[in-house]
């Protein structure tokens, strides 16, 4: 049935691939940690592009070294991103990162420094790159609908209005463009603990629930109960959350699960950086809850905008992805104004109602999704952060 | 409806959350439960900042705190009903 949401559209980069992405990145992506320099000099010569600096890639393995990979060629797989340099130190890893990115169809090309040198990589790179400027800078936005878009979600600084007000908005909006068609995205694995009940009970069947379950045991069990010198109590909730009034993880918990709404329930899991594979719909992904690493992550999985609750102000962006701040905080939005896009303080004055709040972030989005700069783009918040496993070898 | 000071999750909870600035020892609260949109009045025994929470019932050492209906931890110290309930009363039951 047709909703007043059905009909809403936006003017979005149709990629290679049929994938809808908001922003019109060149990226230049460093394989590895000792490749950041070359892809700042090459970001620096050629205006328009976008250098993404990280701290990892070597010397790891297994599942932790996947995780590198996943992340590298998802970041350049993201629609977000128009054409992509990637830079390593060495041939081979360059390779396989370009030939993953390559699937998409899109422009990539790599560039290994060892028997060249920094300068010469960087004069090459910076030839193709400037290519890859003048084309991407001709490409045009076209009309797309709204179940184009792929939303993620994850908030922080939490207090307990996020859980009244900002995550509640984002739950609305869930619940009213899930079924038109988006795909969606929720995570922060170890915080659920305290509400690992209602989130098992909100996937879409009990197989689902069950492997939902047993990576959230896997967690308590594999990381905190095996690296824990005390009850979390600084960590998990934070500083910022205690200050905010927030007590117990378990609060804390339950005020994060408001994100995913009163009726919209998780189709499938995605492992860290994951892209989906079960169609459009709402999705759980294992994911840290420090917001610059779970950004990062859900951005590596293809999402194009991310909706971002917070109470106390984490002001965290992201180089490809817009970052939508809602917050429901009087005095956040007061003494923090210009970190927040959407003002849903009205809800504690009980003078805007959940559904008001959820049609203003639908009414944001939409703006963001045509090329409106969020606050964190605004104020160059790029913050782009690897997710470790565990140590390199 | 004027502005509440104090608004609970679910009828069930035995804590609420105070949503104005400044909130003093005294202040005769209007306190809506947003399920159902009901509310009483409750005065305030603590100067209480924003976002923090203060106890609906009298809570002994040893209670369980729900709010959303749900377990939020133990209460480590007592809580009288208007009284403020943190991390110096209310601590979690898990790790």
């Amino acid at each position: 049935m047709a909703s007043k949401y059905s009909n809403l559209t936006f003017k979005g980069y149709r990629r290679e691939n049929g994938r809808v992405g908001v922003r019109n990145h060149v990226v230049i992506l460093p394989v590895d940690d000792i490749s950041n320099a070359a892809c700042e000099a090459v970001a620096n010569n050629i205006k328009g592009t976008l250098a993404l600096p990280h701290s990892y890639g070597r010397l790891q393995f297994g599942e932790d070294l996947d995780l590198h990979f996943r992340t590298m060629i998802g970041t350049g797989s993201n629609p977000n991103v128009a054409a992509v340099i990637v830079i390593g130190i060495e041939p081979g890893w360059t390779k396989r990162i370009v030939d993953g990115i390559a699937e998409t169809g899109k422009p990539v090309t790599g560039f290994a420094i060892e028997q060249n040198g920094d300068l010469k990589t960087i004069m090459d790179a910076s030839r193709k790159a400037k290519e890859y400027v003048h084309w991407a800078t001709e490409l045009q936005r076209e009309e797309c609908s709204v179940s184009d878009l792929w939303v993620s979600t994850k908030c922080g600084e939490s207090d307990t209005t996020t859980g009244l007000g900002s995550c509640p908005t984002v739950g609305n909006m869930y619940d009213k463009l899930l079924p038109e068609g988006i795909y969606g995205v929720f995570g922060e694995t170890s915080e659920i603990t305290g509400a690992e009940h209602i989130a098992k009970a909100r996937a879409i069947n009990p197989e689902v629930g069950e492997r939902w379950y047993k990576m959230w045991k896997a967690y308590q069990d594999d990381v905190i109960e095996a690296h824990k010198v005390d009850d979390l109590s600084e960590s998990q909730p934070t500083k910022g959350n205690i200050e905010g009034g927030l007590t117990t993880i378990e609060e804390k918990a339950l005020g994060n699960l408001e994100k995913i709404g009163r009726t919209s329930k998780y189709i499938d899991i995605l492992g860290p950086a994951e892209a989906p594979k079960s169609g459009n719909g709402l999705y759980f992904m294992d994911s840290s809850s420090a917001a610059a690493e779970c950004v990062t992550l859900m951005a590596a999985g293809g999402y194009v905008i991310h909706t971002f609750p917070t109470g106390q102000g984490n002001i965290v962006g992201n180089p490809i992805v817009p970052v939508v701040k809602i917050s429901a905080n009087p005095r956040t939005v007061r003494t923090m104004s210009e970190h927040i896009d959407v003002d849903v303080s009205g809800i504690l004055r009980r003078e805007m109602t959940i559904d008001e709040a959820g049609d203003a972030l639908i009414d944001t989005i939409m703006r963001t999704a045509n090329g409106r700069f969020t606050a964190a783009e605004a104020l160059g918040h790029r913050e782009f952060v690897m997710t470790k496993l565990y140590r390199s070898a | 409806m004027s502005i509440p000071q104090l608004l609970v999750h679910d009828p069930k909870d035995n804590v609420g959350v105070v949503v104005v600035e400044g909130l003093k020892a005294g202040t005769k609260m209007l306190c809506v439960v947003t399920h159902d949109n009901s509310s009483f009045e409750l005065e305030a025994k603590h100067d209480v900042p924003i976002g923090h929470k203060i106890a609906l019932a009298d809570l002994k050492k040893g209670d369980t705190a729900i709010k959303y209906g749900e377990d939020i931890g133990r209460m480590v110290g007592d809580a009288k009903k208007g009284e403020h309930v943190h991390v110096h009363n209310l601590k979690t039951k898990r790790w």
